[in-house]
């Protein structure tokens, strides 16, 4: 185990036991978390998570509504810092970095870890400046065709290339949802995170729409550590390798995704898996 | 009868039965309530639509002046000084300038009434009026005119010129019927001679309405009402603007966007909020008074200046552009911050790349409606001394100047009734146009903005 630990840059403490050696060797845990709570002010929304996330596969975080699953994403970029009243206790480590600790910068953070929102919201400004704005604050770019270069391979990981390129002036609010909700996607890996968060990101599409979503979410899988929430439990059994059950601010079961959905271990997870809370 | 014996079918007739009583009241109430904004819209409309017409009757005309076209003749007899002093006559730039001032003095001091009353009888040989009465016809300023003609270009000595001298304001009074035509003679402002020959002009063409240009470039007169200008007043004013624009728009953005982005939300902020509210509400003339005090008496600034009329005014803008700014930030849709904190902008970023342009449109409106506000504005400037009459065109802030309502009020305040009759309304129709222009690019501008946004 140390051998494996050493190799991966984890320490053993963090090791999900449900994995075995040979898959954690493609997928070394990238974000940890240990006993996380987080409270609005007087009132707890989430009771001590703690969860290991692995890198280059996709976790899902499924529950009903106000179960604190969305409170949970947020805390991995810490955008609960912009709430007012919202206080985040435990510790997240990324890479085995504590992020929520005073000598991490949270604008470093969230270049890290991007962030894909449940209402597509792109900038008021032309699809190239959307995608170009990232890399344009965080100095990523040399040279103007640097840039172009990034918007370009952007929008095409997002497969949004094709149907935009001939109108990269336009304003990216001119597009349909499930373009803009990709564009919102491409202008989160021009950042070139590590971490893709996405909440809820196919809540405000159509089917045909969702559809692709989900194929680029199989597709960056590949390159990226991405966590999920959404309220479909078929879009978490097609898209994710792992899933976690909140209920009530609390983290129930967490899994294998095929482990979750067909052998649940928890009673209430079964019950919401087979419809019957949420 | 209770629902529960009722079957299915039959409560569902009763609470039809019931929406429909319910429906004939809700669509009357619906009616009347649109009947009522009808009403209320088309008495506001009426009403301006009597204010409008009324100042554009009565001030109209007045752009519009009696204007006397003779021809002068530059006589040699009269005029003293002779021809201009030359140049290259003099050994020095020094003995040139004296002789210059020299001749100037001896040119004023010339009888040009007389070359007024000359001209003025070459028109009507034949009528007979003493020289007082007959001068009453024009302006007072004739003979400066004709002056400032003969310093402009001396060769005209011994030439008969044409002159388009501006009639008095009695004259034009009395020609456009502003004056009862019909009073008795002593209480007319001109003699009965002068009023003949007046007539008698206006009938053969001598006398014809001209566009008063003057009125927009000269300054305020004391002693003639017909050529008397706005000039000095706009500069004012428009100096002032310049100021409460180059110092209300910054302070006030800035001061919105910390109290609404930046500053934590506590009790000092919360007085802050209620005090800038109150001071919205402050009575301008108490803002004059503060500049009285503060501006001039401590720190030493010019009385009468457009820069402490631009400052007090300020002042007064600052808490509509705060209001209207913080009002603007809080409608700037919370996804658009997320977006931009998300991908790593720092605060300061997420706010002026994304949130500070979305308000624009609202800032800008708020700016104009400030602006176009202290342009109205009088009654504080009145307590800085920007209510004296002041003969020049300001060149600077830090020159005495009054203001465009300013000048109305001294206007209308005049003893000399012609004042009133030939000058205040033109100039409310010219502030009034300003006005309306202001409001025009608030509009253009915002639409423009928002089409971009």
């Amino acid at each position: 185990m140390d051998v494996l630990a050493g190799k991966v840059k984890v320490t053993s403490k963090t090791l999900d036991q449900t994995m075995n050696p040979a898959e954690l060797m493609d997928h070394p845990i990238r974000l940890t978390a240990r006993d996380v709570t987080v409270h609005y002010g007087e009132k707890q929304a989430l009771h001590g998570i703690s969860i290991d996330i692995p890198d280059r596969a996709v976790t899902a975080f499924i529950g009903p509504s106000g179960c604190g699953k969305s409170t949970f994403l947020r805390c991995i970029n810490r955008m609960n810092d912009t709430i007012d009243g919202a206080r985040v206790g435990g510790k997240i480590e990324l890479d085995g970095e504590d992020i929520y600790s005073t000598d991490l910068d949270v604008v470093e953070l969230r270049a890290r870890v991007g962030m894909v929102f449940q209402k597509p919201n792109p900038f008021p400004k032309s699809i190239y400046d959307n995608v170009a704005y990232g890399p344009r604050i965080h100095g990523l770019a040399k040279s103007k065709a640097d840039l172009d270069e990034i918007v370009i391979s952007s929008l095409r990981k997002a497969g949004l290339f094709e149907e935009v390129k001939d109108r990269l002036s336009e304003p990216g609010t001119g597009l349909s949802g499930g373009q803009q909700q990709r564009l919102c996607i491409a202008r989160a890996i021009a950042v070139g995170p590590e971490v893709i968060l996405m909440d809820e990101p196919c809540s405000a599409l159509d089917p045909i729409a969702t559809a692709i979503i989900e194929e680029l979410i199989d597709e960056l899988r590949e390159n990226y550590t991405i966590v999920i929430v959404t309220h479909s439990m078929q879009q978490a059994a097609r898209v994710s390798q792992k899933t976690a059950f909140f209920h009530l601010g609390n983290l129930i079961e967490h899994g294998d995704t095929e482990e979750i959905f067909t052998n649940p271990v928890n009673k209430q997870t079964q019950d919401y898996i087979m419809g019957r809370i949420g | 009868m209770t629902d529960t014996v009722l079957p299915g079918s039959a409560v569902g007739a009763q609470n039809r039965e019931r929406v429909r009583k319910s429906l004939t009241r809700r669509h009357r109430n619906e009616a009347l309530f649109r009947w009522a904004g009808i009403l209320s819209i088309a008495a506001a409309l009426g009403f301006v639509a009597i204010l409008f017409s009324m100042i554009l009757s009565k001030g109209l005309p007045s752009f519009w002046q009696s204007t006397v076209h003779v021809e002068a003749f530059f006589d040699p007899e009269l005029i003293e000084g002779g021809p201009r002093p030359e140049l290259a006559d003099f050994p020095s730039q020094a003995d040139y300038q004296q002789a210059v001032n020299q001749w100037q003095r001896a040119v004023t001091l010339s009888n040009w009434n007389r070359i007024v009353e000359t001209a003025l009888r070459a028109k009507a040989p034949d009528v007979e009026i003493d020289s007082r009465d007959l001068l009453e016809l024009v302006t007072s300023a004739a003979r400066f005119q004709l002056r400032d003609m003969y310093f402009a270009n001396s060769d005209v000595l011994g030439q008969t010129v044409p002159v388009s001298i501006l009639a008095s304001a009695n004259t034009d009074n009395w020609l456009k019927g502003t004056i009862n035509r019909n009073a008795a003679d002593e209480r007319q402002q001109l003699a009965a001679t002068t009023r003949a020959l007046a007539d008698r002009f206006e009938a053969d063409g001598t006398i014809t309405f001209d566009f008063a240009w003057h009125i927009f470039t000269n300054v305020d007169s004391r002693s003639a009402p017909a050529t008397a200008g706005l000039a000095g007043a706009f500069m004012g004013s428009l100096y002032m603007m310049l100021v409460v624009i180059v110092l209300a728009v910054p302070i006030g953005v800035a001061s919105a966007v910390y109290l609404e982005e930046f500053a934590p939300k506590n009790r000092l902020t919360d007085l802050i909020e209620v005090n800038i509210n109150n001071l919205a509400a402050v009575p301008s003339i108490v803002f004059g008074l503060l500049g009285a005090a503060v501006f001039i008496n401590y720190l030493g600034l010019p009385r009468s200046a457009p820069l402490v009329g631009g400052l007090v005014l300020t002042l007064m803008t600052l808490p509509t552009i705060i209001i209207a700014t913080r009002a603007a930030l809080r409608a700037v849709p919370p996804s658009l911050r997320q977006a931009a904190l998300g991908l790593g902008a720092s605060h300061n970023q997420t706010v002026f790349h994304h949130v500070l342009p979305m308000t624009y449109p609202g800032v800008l409106t708020a700016t104009i409606i400030g602006v176009a506000q202290a342009l109205g504005e009088t009654a504080p400037l009145l307590l800085i001394g920007m209510s004296a009459f002041i003969a020049n065109i300001p060149a600077g802030p830090l020159d005495s100047a009054t203001a465009l309502p300013v000048q109305i009020y001294l206007w209308q305040g005049n003893e000399n009734r012609n004042f009133f009759e030939a000058r205040t309304s033109a100039a409310i129709i010219v502030l009034l146009g300003l006005m309306l222009l202001l409001n025009a690019i608030a509009i253009f501008l915002r639409s423009r903005l928002e089409k971009r946004a």
